[in-house]
Parts: C-alpha cells; sequence; structure tokens
C-alpha cells in the first residue's frame, strides 16, 4: 500500500482530468426538419393582424432561364465547392426549423435581460430606457410579462409573414436550386416547397426588424444571425439569393406591421407612476383591506402594475375585465388567517422533492420566465410533431398569444385586488424562491400554466393529460414555496385556461385545422 | 412568479467554505505536515462559523440589504487513520446550515459531501541545520445528499464529485517551521433542478459544467510535540467560470477565487495520546463571486494508538 498508494492517485487524477467534462445542449444536433405535410394550402390561413396575404407586394421572380437566375445558382455552386466545417455546422443547425431556433434564440434574449436593476443611492430605482442604448440598466428589463409580449409579437409577426410567404410560394411556383440544377446538392433536405420567397429568410426578416422594439441593443448581433442563417440556406442548396432578399424583405415588411401596434399597445406606460402607485393602496385601504407591500429593500415599485390594460390579441378590454374571479378572502377575515397559517406550515420544513418542484417550475431572475418555459416544452413536443415552418409560426403564436393575454388578464386582477403576499401577513414565512415584487392574488405561474397546456392541449391531443399535470405541477410549486395561498393558485389555473380557451377557438377557426 | 426580485440579488457564497474541503485554515489534518504513526488514529469533531455581510460580485464589492448577514455553520466528523507511518487516511463529513439575516429566503441545512484523502509521505530529509518533508496527497469528494447546488449563497455545497491532487513541502528547523501546498481539484459536472441555465448564454440542459480550481496556500510558525502556531495565508482560483451579472444571483459555475489570511493553533494535553484541541480563524481578503468571509473553527480531537510502540504516534 505505502508503496503503490501515491501511483495510485496519480493514475486516478489522470483518469478522470482526461474524461470530456463539456455539457451539450439536448436540442444539438437534430435532424433537418423534413415536414409531414408542407401545408400547402397555408396561404389561405388566417392571419392575426394583417387583412390579407397579399398586403405586400412580392415582385414576380425572374425566370430560371433567365442569366440572374443563373448567377444565382452559380453563387450556391460556388459556396458548395468549398465548405467549410464552420458553415457546414450552420447548415445544420438552421436545418432544424427556422422558427424553432429563433424561438431558441428568443429565450436566450429575455433570459440575458431578465435581471432588476439595482437601486439608486437615494433608495429610488433607475428605469431602462430604450431612448439610452447599452446604459445601465439596460433596456429591457424582460420580466414576464415583457416577456410574454415579446414572445407573442415574434410568433405572430413570424406566422403572419408566413402565411403571406405560403400565399407567394404558390403563386410563383419558383423550384428550388437543386430542382433545377442537379449538381447542386440538397444539404439541409429536400421539400416539396416552392423557393420563391425563402420562408427561412421571411422569419430572419419578421424577427430582426422586431428588435427594434423589443431588444434594441440586440440589433447588431441579430443581424449577425441573420446573415449566417442566409448564407447558410444559399450554401445549403435550400434557397437561391433572389428567394432570401425577397424573403427578408417580405418578413420586415409584415413585422413592421407589428412595430407599430406594439409602440401602441400600452406596454410602453405599463410602469405607471408614483400617483399610480399610491392609488392603488388607497383604493385598497378605502375597503377595509391590507394593500400589499413590496418587500425588497428599499421597497421597489410594483412591477409594471398598469400591464392590465395592455391590448391583448385574443381578449379585448371588456373579456379581461369579465375574466376578473370573485374577491381573495379579505385580509381581515379568518380564511385568510388559516391561508397565511396553511404557508408557514408549508415551508417550515420543506422536503427536497418540494425544493426540486419549486427549483424546476421557479423561472424568476435571469431565466426565460414561466412563458418563456412553456415555450421550451412546446419545441421539444414540436420538434417530433415534424411540423411545417408555417404551422410551428402558427402553433407558436397561438400559445405567446395566450401567454400575452394571460399576463394581462393576471396583471389586471393583481392589481385590482392588491393582495399581499404570506410573508407580508407573517413574516416567519421564509420562501424557498424569491418573492416577486406585484400582488399575491391571482398566481402568475397559475394563470400562464393554465393559458399554455390548454391551448398545447389542443395542438397536440397525444400530450394532453401531461400538460394538464405540468399546470398543476408549476401552479403548486407556488404555494409549496411559501409566496403564495393555495387559492391563487387554483383560481388562477381555471382563469389561465379561460384564457387559453380563447387561444383554442382561433385555433379551431384559422384554416389549418 | 418568480422574479426573485428581491432576494435576487441574492449572493454569492461562502463558497469558500464549500468549495472544496481543500478548505485553508481548518484544522483538517489534510494540509499539515503532520503524519500520524502506524495504526494511530485521531478523530473527533469540528465546528466552524463564517459570515459575510459583503460580497464580491463579478470584482464589485457591495452588500445587499435582501440578504445582510449571511452565514455558514458546520459540524464535522473527522478522522485520520496511519496505515503506515508515511501513509495516512483522512476522512471527513460536516452538516451543514445556512442562514440570512435579512430578506425572506429559507436558508438550507444537510449533510454535505464526504471527503478522504490519502496522504503520502515521500521524503524526509536532513537539510542543513532542519528536516525537509515532502508530501503527495490524493483527495476525493462526493455528496453524501441530494441536495440542490442551484440555491446560492444558501446551497448547503455545489454538489461535485471532486479529485484532488497536493504537493506539500515542509522545512522544519528546531520549532520554526515553514510549509507550502498547492492543489489542483478536477470537479465533475453538476445536475440542477432546472432544464435549462444562463452563463453568459442559454443552455437547454440540466447538467453544468464546473470549472477545476487551483490553491496554495503557505503555512508558517512555531510546532512542538505539543503545540502549533501558525499563520497562514492561502489563494484560491476557478479556472474558468463566469462572472455573476449586475444583480444577478450567484450559480454554481461561477468563477469563484478568494485570497484569505488567518491563524491556527493546536494544543495537545498529552505527548502522544488523548485530547487535543484546534483553533482556525481566517478571513477573506480578496476575491471574486464570493462572500468577504470571517471564519471561526474549533474543533476537539483524540488521539489514540492500536500500536505495541504507543510513541511517536504523530511525527
Amino acid at each position: 500500500m505505502q508503496r503503490h498508494a501515491p501511483i495510485f492517485f496519480v493514475l486516478a487524477l489522470v483518469a478522470f482530468a482526461a474524461c470530456n467534462k463539456s455539457v451539450s445542449n439536448v436540442t444539438d444536433n437534430l435532424p433537418a426538419l423534413t415536414p409531414g405535410n408542407e401545408d400547402l394550402n397555408a396561404g389561405t390561413w388566417k392571419p392575426v393582424l394583417l387583412t390579407r396575404p397579399d398586403t405586400f407586394a412580392v415582385a414576380t421572380p425572374v425566370a430560371t432561364s433567365n442569366a440572374a437566375y443563373t448567377a444565382d445558382l452559380n453563387e450556391i455552386k460556388a459556396y458548395q465547392h468549398n465548405l467549410t466545417g464552420d458553415m457546414k455546422a450552420q447548415i445544420s443547425y438552421w436545418s432544424a426549423g427556422h422558427v424553432f431556433r429563433w424561438n431558441q434564440i428568443m429565450l436566450e434574449l429575455v433570459t440575458k435581460y431578465n435581471l432588476p436593476p439595482y437601486q439608486n443611492a437615494d433608495g429610488s430605482y433607475p428605469v431602462p430606457s430604450a431612448a439610452n442604448p447599452f446604459a445601465y440598466p439596460n433596456f429591457p428589463f424582460s420580466n414576464p410579462p415583457y416577456a410574454a409580449r415579446a414572445y407573442a409579437y415574434v410568433t405572430a409577426a413570424q406566422y403572419d409573414a408566413l402565411v403571406a410567404c405560403w400565399h407567394y410560394k404558390t403563386l410563383y411556383n419558383r423550384p428550388r436550386p437543386y430542382q433545377v440544377d442537379s449538381t447542386i446538392q440538397a444539404l439541409a433536405g429536400k421539400t416539396t416547397l416552392s423557393s420563391y420567397p425563402s420562408e427561412g429568410a421571411v422569419v430572419a426578416g419578421a424577427t430582426a426588424e422586431l428588435m427594434q422594439l423589443l431588444f434594441p441593443d440586440e440589433i447588431a448581433n441579430i443581424q449577425q444571425k441573420l446573415s449566417q442563417e442566409e448564407l447558410a440556406l444559399i450554401a445549403s442548396g435550400s434557397a437561391t439569393r433572389s428567394d432570401i432578399t425577397a424573403g427578408e424583405a417580405l418578413g420586415r415588411q409584415v413585422a413592421d406591421v407589428y412595430l407599430a401596434r406594439g409602440r401602441a399597445d400600452n406596454a410602453g406606460k405599463a410602469g405607471g407612476t408614483p400617483a399610480n402607485w399610491t392609488s392603488f393602496v388607497t383604493t385598497t385601504e378605502a375597503e377595509s383591506q391590507i394593500p400589499w407591500l413590496s418587500l425588497e429593500y428599499p421597497a421597489r415599485p410594483p412591477m409594471l402594475p398598469l400591464f392590465g390594460k395592455v391590448k391583448g390579441f385574443l381578449c379585448d378590454s371588456a373579456a379581461i375585465i369579465a375574466l376578473r374571479p370573485s374577491p381573495p378572502p379579505s385580509t381581515n377575515s379568518a380564511d385568510m388567517t388559516a391561508a397565511v397559517q396553511a404557508a408557514y406550515n408549508t415551508v417550515k420544513n420543506p422536503t427536497r422533492a418540494q425544493m426540486t418542484t419549486v427549483q424546476f417550475w421557479a423561472d424568476g431572475v435571469s431565466t426565460y420566465t414561466p412563458p418563456g418555459h412553456w415555450n421550451y416544452i412546446a419545441e421539444k413536443d414540436f420538434v417530433k410533431q415534424n411540423y411545417s415552418e408555417v404551422r410551428w409560426a402558427r402553433n407558436l403564436a397561438l400559445l405567446n398569444m395566450a401567454e400575452m393575454d394571460a399576463a394581462i388578464s393576471c396583471w389586471d386582477i393583481k392589481y385590482f385586488y392588491f393582495n399581499p403576499r404570506p410573508t407580508q401577513m407573517d413574516a416567519r414565512i421564509k420562501t424557498l424562491t424569491g418573492i416577486p415584487n406585484f400582488p399575491s392574488y391571482v398566481s402568475g405561474h397559475a394563470m400562464f400554466s393554465g393559458a399554455a397546456s390548454t391551448i398545447l392541449a389542443h395542438l397536440v391531443p397525444s400530450r394532453a393529460s401531461d400538460y394538464m399535470s405540468m399546470s398543476q405541477d408549476a401552479a403548486n410549486s407556488r404555494v409549496l414555496a411559501g409566496i403564495h395561498y393555495a387559492i391563487d393558485c387554483q383560481v388562477g389555473l381555471t382563469v389561465g385556461q379561460h384564457v387559453g380557451n380563447y387561444a383554442v377557438q382561433r385555433a379551431m377557426t384559422d384554416g389549418a385545422e | 412568479m418568480h422574479m426573485l426580485n428581491q432576494n435576487k440579488a441574492a449572493l454569492p457564497a461562502l463558497l469558500l467554505l464549500l468549495l472544496l474541503q481543500a478548505g485553508v485554515t481548518r484544522a483538517q489534518m489534510d494540509n499539515d505536515a503532520i503524519m500520524m504513526g502506524k495504526n494511530a488514529f485521531c478523530g473527533g469533531p469540528m465546528y466552524s462559523y463564517s459570515s459575510w455581510n459583503h460580497y464580491w460580485e463579478g470584482t464589485l464589492k457591495r452588500t445587499n440589504k435582501n440578504l445582510g448577514t449571511v452565514s455558514t455553520q458546520m459540524v464535522s466528523l473527522m478522522g485520520d487513520y496511519g496505515i503506515t507511518k508515511n501513509v495516512n487516511v483522512l476522512v471527513m463529513a460536516p452538516y451543514v446550515w445556512t442562514h440570512a439575516t435579512a430578506g425572506t429566503l429559507s436558508g438550507q441545512h444537510g449533510i454535505q459531501d464526504l471527503s478522504v484523502w490519502l496522504k503520502y509521505r515521500a521524503l524526509k530529509q536532513n537539510v542543513g541545520n532542519g528536516v525537509l518533508s515532502t508530501f503527495v496527497l490524493g483527495g476525493a469528494s462526493i455528496p453524501l445528499t441530494n441536495y440542490e447546488p442551484d440555491y446560492l449563497p444558501f446551497s448547503i455545497g455545489l454538489h461535485s464529485k471532486t479529485l484532488s491532487g497536493r504537493l506539500t513541502v515542509d522545512y522544519q528547523q528546531r520549532h520554526f517551521f515553514a510549509t507550502a501546498m498547492g492543489t489542483y481539484t478536477w470537479r465533475s459536472d453538476v445536475t440542477i433542478d432546472e432544464e435549462a441555465y444562463y452563463t453568459t448564454s442559454l443552455h437547454f440542459t440540466n447538467k453544468v459544467d464546473m470549472p477545476n480550481v487551483a490553491a496554495e496556500e503557505l503555512r508558517i510558525g512555531y510546532r512542538s510535540s505539543r503545540l502549533i502556531i501558525e499563520a497562514v495565508g492561502s489563494n484560491m482560483n476557478t479556472l474558468g467560470g463566469f462572472d455573476i451579472r449586475r444583480n444577478d444571483m450567484p450559480f454554481p459555475s461561477n468563477k469563484m477565487n478568494a485570497t484569505m489570511a488567518g491563524a491556527h493553533v493546536r494544543y495537545f494535553f498529552k505527548k502522544d495520546h488523548g485530547f487535543s484541541v484546534d483553533v482556525d480563524g481566517d478571513y477573506t481578503v480578496a476575491g471574486r463571486n464570493v462572500g468577504q468571509a470571517r471564519s471561526f473553527d474549533v474543533g476537539v480531537f483524540y488521539l489514540l494508538s492500536f500500536s505495541h510502540h504507543p510513541t511517536n504516534n504523530i511525527k
């Protein structure tokens, strides 16, 4: 032992050091998207904001016998003649799906910007401003309502742009480069869908255009990704330069309709004013209820208190008011005392399993938020469905319009009742995740999960019971964390399901089913 | 929903303690230049308390009113057995409690990691008027429970499996000595409860790649058969990792660096067997993504021998 011990340890250390530590994403190395159904009639599906698929004209492409087209083919051949490893990796990455990959990029942007600002020296908090790029605090603070709206705008714009794209594909029916010239390889797979305008470029253009509104500091980074994607499309033999140019332009034009809407949808005013913040307190006190207080030090103004006034995609303002549930127990009632005691008992001696549920669904600061988590859940299932690009966009748009409207309804309810968190009522309640800086009733997690599971169950019926059980877990996680009363989550789940049903109604009438 | 708005800005860590058992001035015998004689066993409990109210968010030193003072308490059981006079095996397992004086986040508690060191004295020879000794150590640690690592600064550990290699050189002349050591620690990936997380980009997995760690330590002091008094300076660097962003939460694979200074006293009530008392204190002088911790440890150990030659149990 004495003689061999050191040798043994050196060998063990070398063996350990040699093992590969690199961690990879579960969504790396997916096969190229090969839709089971190309949805060739999608040019007739009902767009969200566009009134017609041909609102924006797309010029007739030149014939494949034209010299300009031959030049396009020669560009493809030049890339394929000398394909670098990096370009092969880009082709492989984007071929998994353009809507899918852009959605992952959106999840990353939300995560990156989901950080609440640090306080000023006087205890006030600075407000992120789009007019002040690259300065602290960075714009935006992509908290859950902001994130829900960002996902909705991007996916709905992608959907409308792809409906228009499909319309022109049917109209012009231009063949794919590899169909015109057999020396061109189809490195991202083959399709029966026509080539002009390029569906990948449509998605890229729509997404990049919306960065002006949603993540203005990222315009240059996103432009770079768009360039890589378009090059990958050309080098893969999927599209010509002229397919790409027409597609990107169409995507940007459609997105401009969303930009205009976004600048006027009241989200810019959702932070409210000090007078608004005070009025919530006085209104609640006038009803002899204990008003919500920020539990942060220093006290932070409530998160986006006027987000309930934002213009939804599925629900108008009357529908938002109609969604309001009956009030929570009076803060002076025995029911409230019992609910506070129950919250205390829940977190007094937490189990590891309880902690796991809390953490898995926490989706707090520096994450993609609960709507983002539901996008990730949807993505993993959609990949298995082999949807066409247009159906990918349609289904994600349905999900995210439901999530945005759930955020609007939830924030309306939260600030209508302005109900305190359990820890405000009893400071002994130490929570298993951070307490969000807005009122308790109803739970945002419950609403997002109720809405998401309802529309996803409609879209992927084979997974319906799984979505329902996940939404129960997500809602329950907030009770297990000690940051919500049970009623916040029960009612939130129900109201969320109502919002989800608006998306189901749309899904049944948009021409895609 | 989650915005940990509040505590969000919570922070980093006691990492120091959690990081490796390569802990610094702690009284464990893996970082001294003492060997148990053949068949001698020394073991006992140790208590440590560490706290901080300032921490480094990246390189920015700050406080956090949603945390106040964050403390870690640890009760460890430690044992050191002499397989031969030149090969010792050391074992340690702690129970850890974490707590903050402000904010609303719940602390955690539980059994942390088992660590084992094999310590081999490769060389002992007279040089000049003193004795030069060289030790080679191999260490391993493994979590004993499935605690959650992504709940810093309240996680009770980082939940990585580790392997460490250490070289220690000691020179003693009469009762005065100096000990220098360097340690390299490999850390395995950890699994967190979340299915995606952000470092400098978004990762779609629950596996986290942990940077390895290098540590250096220097001890200078007085050592006799009954008493050890030493000053300790140490430095620890993760080789990779990323900085906590402004007002973000800490994460297990953050870069966590610390430079610490402290002192250690050990007193043996009898020369070759029986009880000894061990007291340590140290202070984090500089750091990155860690708390500026003050730590204090006290341990009581009992030394006994199964050998027929009870003398020279400590060499």
